[in-house]
């Protein structure tokens, strides 16, 4: 049961990074805005040659 | 694409093509649009590459103003400092920007923003239509930007930096770090726990269990310190008022067993608590926080409802030229026009011109009303006619839109008398168990001193009320998930244990009962003529003009009208295969009077008529939904009365109430009438829930016991409402109040037992007879019982929708 001694404080430091890059994301507004930022990796494509044939295009 | 012009609507906004339709060419097609307006923002938007909006978009735009606002105003100096801040190198400005509907939405004006040459960087937050935008002052001025956003179709207002104040994001972000610090803290001291309890049971050897213990410590203290803050605050503050709130018996309870824990552990003896002392502040801080953003919310609509009154204002100068000013410098007396298409910026007299306003989105009326000079027209109401010249009257705070918003925030600030049973119980229950607690250490202090403290921790944990607290958030949770997947989206936490109790269904009529599309019920010909060559007729004459009346004629015929001319607010007059007809009110059509403006409220008949002579009558209605009466009786079934209170007419009224079963109605009810309304219903004992939509529905739906929205309503109304009906249909209501109600029970059904489990559990620990382990068990136990039981409402869902459910899903209609 020694490697506890070890085990627990690795364990300790890993929450504490968990902690840390919750705050980090919290302080740099990812969590202010939920939903636009899903539409950017369609967006920031090039327009296809053929607009139609896109997979996301919504029928009418 | 070419589907846009086969249906005749226009590529940008959606709206049907009309006689200013025009075609342009773009990207090697051709496209139809609306209006020069909507022509100019797709060109604009195709030269900076965004046409990827039109592909990602879900809900359709706003029709372009055909007229971009100069923002020059806005660079003056004295006016921008009010504005923009100096951050770093740059400068800031917050925009708010109206008529953002979707997410492509945000996208669009983000990169609209970057396209302007010195704008380092930009945000556009889509749930609030803010922007926030980062600029050089030498590269750039606020004007153009403001000016680009208007040409890509949205309307922007700079708010002020009094306004935007602390960044209202501020508490939020704090109390999702104190979240995560707690979660996180409570997570590893649980782990720490169950190996000293397991340690308790199959020994442990000193140094380990001092270890773990010394851990446990370490990461205890900051979750006590930092996430149990807000709550030592909040007691030091009550304490100073005299007051007690629900903080001091928390702040009490958790630094009484911290501080037994801390000296236990330095001293090795007795029993350490840390993973009650972390799970009490993670589930205190996880219900602050939801109360935190139900309170958000509120703000914002009180906000966008500020929002409807544009930025700027057409002043009229005394020479009788324009100038642009911003609408806080306007003041009573000045001279001000009002185009076609624009808001009304503040109180005013007409002095010039007539015109149709819909002033929907402040009283409700679904139909534009005529007026002209001597008139009275309400800042925010929309000028669909043409340009009016007006003599303001009053601004700012005087307006009844201002005064719309004060009921709003009134009715808010207005708790409904249904304070969370939860909540109270568990607050009563705490200080009794700390009082209890203190009677305990007394008396084992005389009896067997040795054994005071320990017992009284026990009781302590063990009486843990987090079966209390917990079970009622995650029957709530659970419901909550479960009424979404029928649709119903809750919006405030209060939403569902009102539902459960209501006894009164309040109704508007008009887009909640009704579909808020205006159709024709009956066409009278006179004799010797054909109904449908009337409708025909009546159609292509119709046409021309966008009147919402007007629309119920849409697509119902392929003449087309010659020598067309709008009379506004009277009718239309052209000529359909070389005669000559005219069509509205009866005075119009038969005299050629356009001073008899068309009622089109009392009287929804519309006269075709040749040469001055009667050929149809059309009596035109708004439709009932299919579904109404069906929904109706099936709430009538589970005991509730429904009722419908409407701004319309009584003959109306009566109608739809009569079609649908209901008996009670009140008609022409002003927002402040149905507030009373409901307002005596609840005083009289009655638990009301009200349905609608619109504007000036929004003080009624705070005021309700509980609110439902339907989502076809403006957005303010989905905000501001307790629950929103994403689908356009009323059939998930009857759903939404069975199941309301189920997990009312099984809430009861948690309260029973934690009443049950403490009664017992507590008197047995103050004697004494409970050891540590067992008591941190027996309230895990509990706990974990409450939990499984809550979340039995979300398997249940389906079962108890089955009974009342309509087997059809209704598909979401498309943006058109």
């Amino acid at each position: 049961m020694a490697i506890l001694f070890l085990l627990i404080p690795v364990s300790l430091l890993l929450v504490l990074f968990g902690c840390w890059a919750f705050f980090w994301a919290v302080r740099s507004g990812q969590f202010d805005e939920l939903e636009a930022a899903s539409w950017d990796i369609l967006a920031d494509d090039p327009e296809p040659a053929d607009g139609d044939s896109h997979p996301t295009e919504r029928a009418p | 694409m070419t589907d846009d012009v086969a249906r005749g609507v226009c590529f940008h906004c959606g709206l049907p093509l009309a006689a200013t339709a025009c075609e342009t060419l773009q990207g090697g097609e051709k496209r139809s649009f609306c209006c020069p307006g909507c022509a100019a923002a797709a060109e604009l938007i195709h030269s900076l590459g965004l046409q990827a909006y039109y592909r990602f978009r879900t809900a359709a735009p706003d029709r372009v103003a055909s007229e971009g606002s100069r923002y020059g105003q806005f660079d003056d100096p004295a006016l921008q400092g009010g504005f923009v801040r100096q951050e770093g190198q740059g400068s800031v400005a917050y925009l708010d920007v109206r008529g953002i509907h979707c997410a492509a939405c945000a996208w669009l004006v983000d990169r609209a923003l970057q396209s302007v040459p010195g704008v380092s960087s930009s945000s556009v937050n889509s749930a609030t239509g803010r922007a926030r935008v980062t600029f050089d002052p030498k590269r750039t001025t606020l004007s153009s930007l403001l000016s680009r956003i208007a040409e890509v179709g949205y309307r922007p207002s700079p708010i002020s930096q009094d306004a935007v104040g602390v960044d209202p994001d501020r508490e939020m972000k704090n109390q999702l770090k104190r979240l995560a610090v707690a979660g996180f803290g409570m997570m590893q001291v649980m782990m720490f726990a169950v190996a000293l309890y397991t340690g308790e049971f199959q020994g442990m050897d000193a140094v380990m269990r001092s270890y773990m213990r010394y851990v446990s410590l370490l990461v205890a203290t900051p979750v006590m310190v930092y996430a149990g803050w807000p709550f030592y605050a909040g007691a030091v503050n009550a304490l100073r008022s005299r007051g007690i709130t629900m903080d001091v018996p928390v702040s009490l309870g958790l630094l009484l067993a911290y501080s037994a824990s801390l000296i236990d552990t330095v001293t090795h003896r007795g029993e350490v608590y840390f993973d009650s002392v972390t799970m009490f502040i993670f589930f205190l801080t996880l219900a602050r926080f939801m109360e935190l953003v139900a309170r958000r919310r509120c703000v914002n609509v009180t906000e966008s409802l500020s929002r409807l009154l544009p930025a700027l204002a057409h002043r009229l100068r005394a020479d009788g030229s324009l100038e642009d000013v911003p609408v806080t410098l306007v003041k009573p007396g000045d001279s001000i026009l009002v185009k076609n298409g624009e808001v009304v910026p503040a109180d005013a007299e007409i002095s010039k011109g007539s015109s149709s306003l819909d002033e929907s989105m402040l009283t409700g009326e679904s139909s534009p009303l005529e007026r002209g000079a001597g008139d009275t027209v309400l800042a925010g109401s929309l000028n669909s006619g043409g340009p009016l010249e007006c003599r303001v009257k009053s601004v700012g705070q005087a307006t009844v839109l201002s005064s719309i918003v004060a009921l709003l925030l009134r009715a808010q600030t207005e708790r409904p008398k249904a304070v969370r049973e939860a909540d109270r119980m568990a607050r009563r229950f705490l200080t009794r168990v700390l009082l209890g607690a203190a009677v305990v250490f007394v008396a084992w202090h005389f009896i067997d001193a040795a054994r005071a403290f320990n017992a009284t921790l026990a009781v302590l944990v063990v009486a843990c009320p987090c079966a209390l607290s917990l079970g009622p958030l995650i029957a709530l949770a659970s419901a909550t998930s479960a009424l979404a997947r029928e649709g119903l989206l809750v919006s405030h936490p209060d939403a569902i244990e009102g539902l459960a109790g209501a006894t009164t269904v309040v109704f508007d009529k008009t887009g909640t009962l009704t579909a808020g599309r205006v159709r024709i019920t009956s066409i009278e010909p006179a004799s010797n003529h054909d109904a449908s060559r009337c409708l025909e007729i009546a159609s292509a004459l119709e046409a021309g003009t966008d009147h919402p009346l007007a629309r119920a004629f849409s697509g119902r015929g392929r003449l087309t009208a010659s020598d067309v001319s709008v009379r506004p607010g009277a009718g239309v007059e052209g000529c359909v295969d070389g005669k000559r007809y005219r069509v509205g009110s009866r005075a119009f059509a038969l005299d050629g009077d356009s001073k008899g403006a068309l009622d089109v409220v009392g009287d929804s008949a519309i006269v075709l008529a040749e040469e001055g002579r009667r050929i149809a009558t059309f009596e035109l209605a708004d439709s009932l939904r299919p579904e109404a009466s069906r929904v109706i009786a099936s709430l009538r079934d589970k005991g509730l009365t429904c009722e419908i209170l409407s701004g319309d007419a009584l003959e109306r009224v009566a109608e739809v109430a009569r079609s649908c079963g209901i008996t009670r109605f009140t008609a022409r009810c002003t927002p402040k009438e149905k507030l009373e309304r409901v307002r005596s219903l609840i005083a009289a004992g009655e638990s009301v829930t009200v349905v609608g939509d619109g504007i000036n529905d929004a003080p009624v739906l705070a005021g309700a016991s509980v609110s439902i929205a339907m989502s076809q309503g403006s957005a303010l109304a989905q905000a501001s409402a307790d629950l929103v009906l994403v689908q356009d249909s009323l059939k998930a209501l009857p759903i939404a109040f069975a199941h309301a109600r189920r997990c009312k029970w099984i809430m009861r059904q948690n309260m029973v037992w934690a009443a049950t489990y403490n009664l017992v559990a507590i008197p047995l620990a103050a004697l004494g007879w409970v050891p540590p382990w067992i008591a941190a068990l027996g309230m895990s136990a509990s706990s974990i019982l409450v939990v499984l039981n809550s979340l039995r409402l979300n398997r249940g869902a389906r079962a108890s929708a089955r009974d009342t459910a309509q087997p059809a899903p209704q598909l979401h209609r498309m943006a058109a």
